[in-house]
């Protein structure tokens, strides 16, 4: 992968080394601002090692746009977008996060105005991601649609690979889902592909990498042996297998249960919720009513 | 000369927002603010099984995920007759998880939202993004001053990130939990838990203490100016909210101008339409009875919030409405706090209403609901119940009033057949960053903009110092089509 113009030279140990920095554009769509902040929770790396040095070694992220958290406001920010697609083609990494609304010519959602006219986010999207090197799609809402995208949909959302699809556009473009994504999935994944290259990230049908989303939460659920031994929680607040109340574990492709949530603190169905199964495409009108069983009939 | 500043995006907020300023001769004469984002979560729910809306209309919003999922969660209670019932732990646990949030909301608007307004970050760390681009001039501290303060917002990003942990702790994880659910909570409050808990909550009532109340005072009196900036309608609202076993921490009231309070009744809360794509046969009506019914070819609709109204005023909520509340309620623990801050500052509750005194009663509010929370986790029995058992019911309507960290949330739903028929949200910054009403009274930002000396308006920081110290959710909140444009000689976009 090469980027222009980004380079960083330095001396190490009396050695000239070359620090590569890959300038990132953060999008915000139609979404919660949640998985933002959910990698503001990052451990290690923590955010300011995200933001501040190298990822890893002689490599380094360069966060030009993110709404949230970047010191300006009005015309001045919109000019980064506008400068980073014209003169970094293919030299950036664009991160989406919130679905696309597309009802009527993608006015529902606006990322900022600029010579007096809006900038929608479907035209953000398509204008950056076009040019951009890869895009990764975080959280449910920009890869799938999410909750903005659930019936009836009423401002016609929808993920980025969709848009891409519709529009021609071959930026390749990674599903890191989740509602919120775990930072560790947006970390890692952006750690395989600077150490070894996006080609090294094995990623499963839907787009999503192997490393994050390659076993189901209930081959490592700590409640499988209740499974197992068919002890379920007949209420919410009981001991036993969630599957009764709701689980979709049994269908969610994740690592939750190794990994856990908050720097390994708790996570859902430890901490007795069924699992929402919000990883997945159908999230949430195929993964609800939340809190009842969901028969594997009923899957296919 | 009249001129039209827009500021779109503002950036350091929740969400997705834009402000248009009309200035005359250096002063604020009209102020738009507006979204300009729209998701339709009122229709989305229509239809759903109502214990779904708790762990759905979190997701209006990742910065205060929890505040929705109590306020839906005492509106199901309502709706399923379980509000006489709900256990005491269950009632402890939801304020717990509410109050880390609260923590972790206010520590991130503070360093990570409006400190940047203030501190001169880049003459610190070096022209790097996303520090630069930025408005230049009105950085007023020391070179000294400025890297203290830069050292604080990286410490206060590891804070935050461990209120969040602390949370999980009950709340399984963050954002958007899944611990507080209708009837109770999920987990049991086992000894070590307390424990672990207590030690995590110590660590971030230390930084509350030693740096985030300091720091606002920092800046207080190096601003000194901003308590006369930003003023606004001066009408408060509180719900009143963290329902303890005891009663609540927060009182309810309406508060005049002249500080006197009235006793808070949501049935005289109303929501206008007339400057909202929204259609105007729904206009005026309470929230139990609302509609959301988007109408996009109104011409003098630039905004896709309501405006709600209390018996037809405009109204501030958030931190400044909670303080002054429990302070002109002669809340004790309040008044303790209050007290010695105005008296270093020099300057008198009437102050408050100003972009510094949001900033300081958010602050002092952190306090407040920190120190709180280690007498709550005391109340906790380990052996006693943590949730009811319930049925969903055939019908049935509910009402869910709280506080969420940006001020007073309701949520109103009604049941058919067991499933959602209405569901309707009014959210702290729907009040805040309200469009003008059908009395063509402006919301309460645009209140605050209206009359503000802008010194530079390429780099118009008054503007976004008022905005900011609103701490706005727009995820929440404002949705916006297309502002009626342009109709002015000058227009600059800044």
């Amino acid at each position: 992968m090469t980027f222009a113009g980004d380079d960083r030279q330095m001396y190490r140990k009396g050695k000239k080394v070359t620090v590569k920095k890959y300038p990132v554009i953060w999008l915000q769509g139609a979404g919660c601002t949640g998985c933002s902040i959910s990698v503001l929770n990052a451990v290690s790396p923590k955010i300011q090692n995200l933001l501040l040095d190298e990822l890893v070694p002689g490599h380094q992220l360069n966060l030009l746009f993110h709404a949230t958290i970047m010191a300006g406001q009005g015309e001045p920010v919109i000019e980064v977008l506008k400068d980073t697609q014209k003169t970094r083609k293919a030299g950036y990494i664009l991160v989406v996060e919130g679905a696309i609304p597309t009802a009527h010519r993608g006015l529902y959602g606006c990322v900022g105005e600029k010579d007096g006219k809006h900038l929608t986010i479907e035209q953000a999207v398509v204008d950056l991601g076009a040019n951009a090197l890869l895009t990764i799609a975080l959280g449910t809402c920009a890869t799938y649609g999410g909750i903005p995208a659930a019936k009836p949909n009423p401002t016609l959302c929808k993920g980025v690979q969709a848009i891409f699809n519709e529009k021609g556009i071959e930026t390749p473009v990674v599903n890191v889902p989740g509602c919120p994504v775990h930072p560790d999935w947006f970390v890692g994944t952006v750690s395989v592909i600077l150490f070894s290259g996006l080609e090294a990230l094995k990623l499963d049908n839907i787009g999503r990498p192997m490393l994050f989303y390659g076993q189901l939460i209930h081959e490592n659920c700590p409640r499988r042996a209740d499974f197992d031994k068919g002890k379920f929680a007949e209420k919410l607040g009981d001991p036993g297998c969630l599957y009764k109340l709701g689980c979709k574990g049994h269908y969610t492709y994740a690592d939750c249960p190794l990994r856990q949530w908050n720097n390994g603190t708790n996570w859902c169905v430890k901490a007795g919720s069924p699992c929402l199964g919000c990883v997945e495409p159908g999230f949430p009108d195929g993964t609800s009513p939340i809190y009842e069983k969901i028969t594997f009939e009923e899957l296919k | 000369m009249i001129t039209k500043v827009k500021i779109d995006p503002i950036t350091r907020i929740e969400g997705h927002m834009a402000i248009e300023a009309v200035i005359d001769d250096g002063v604020v004469k009209d102020a738009k603010s507006a979204g300009t984002l729209f998701r339709g979560f009122e229709i989305i729910l229509q239809g759903r099984d109502p214990r779904d809306a708790n762990r759905l209309t979190q997701r209006i919003c990742g910065v205060c995920p929890t505040a929705h999922a109590t306020a839906s969660a005492l509106c199901i209670d309502d709706a399923f007759g379980l509000t006489d019932k709900i256990p005491d732990n269950a009632k402890l646990i939801r304020s717990l998880i509410l109050g880390s949030n609260f923590l972790q909301s206010h520590i991130l608007h503070f360093y990570h939202l409006a400190a940047l307004d203030y501190v001169d970050a880049a003459g610190t760390v070096g022209n790097l993004a996303p520090f630069v681009p930025r408005y230049e001039g009105d950085y007023r501290f020391s070179s000294q001053v400025n890297a203290e303060l830069v050292k604080h917002y990286l410490k206060a990003l590891d804070i935050r990130r461990k209120c969040q942990e602390m949370l999980s702790l009950f709340g399984g994880k963050m954002p958007h939990n899944v611990g507080v659910v209708p009837g109770g909570v999920t987990e049991k409050p086992t000894e070590d838990k307390i424990t672990n808990f207590l030690w995590r909550l110590n660590e971030i009532r230390d930084f509350v203490d030693n740096l985030y109340i300091p720091d606002v005072i920092a800046v207080a009196k190096s601003y000194n100016d901003y308590f006369g900036i930003g003023m606004g309608c001066k009408r408060l609202v509180a719900y009143g909210g963290f329902h303890l076993p005891t009663g609540k921490l927060f009182k309810p009231a309406l508060i005049s101008p002249d500080l006197h309070p009235e006793p808070f009744d949501a049935r005289n809360i109303t929501e206008d339409v007339k400057h909202s794509w929204y259609a105007d046969s729904t206009s005026g009506r309470n929230p139990a009875n609302g509609q959301t019914k988007p109408d996009l070819d109104k011409k003098q609709a630039y905004s896709f919030i309501k405006s709600p109204r209390y018996n037809g005023s405009v109204c501030e909520l958030g931190p400044l409405a909670r303080m002054v509340s429990n302070y002109v309620q002669n809340d004790e623990k309040t008044k303790q706090l209050l007290d010695p801050v105005l008296g270093e500052l020099a300057v008198g509750v009437d102050a408050l209403f100003s972009v510094l005194g949001r900033h300081a009663a958010r602050a002092l509010e952190a306090k407040l609901v920190a120190d709180s929370m280690v007498d709550w986790l005391q109340q906790l029995k380990p052996d006693d119940p943590i949730i009811v058992p319930s049925e969903i019911p055939e019908q049935g309507d509910g009402t869910g009033l709280n506080e969420a960290p940006r001020g007073a949330l309701g949520h109103w739903m009604t049941i058919r057949d067991k499933k959602i028929e209405r569901y309707q949200v009014i959210t702290p910054t729907a009040w805040n960053a309200s469009p003008k009403d059908d009395k063509d009274q402006p919301g309460a930002i645009e209140q605050a903009l209206i009359g503000t000396k802008v010194k530079d308006k390429d780099n118009p920081f008054e503007l976004v110092r008022i905005v900011r110290a609103f701490d706005p959710c727009l995820a929440c909140s404002v949705h916006l089509l297309d502002a009626g444009r342009n109709e002015l000689g000058v227009f600059r976009v800044v």
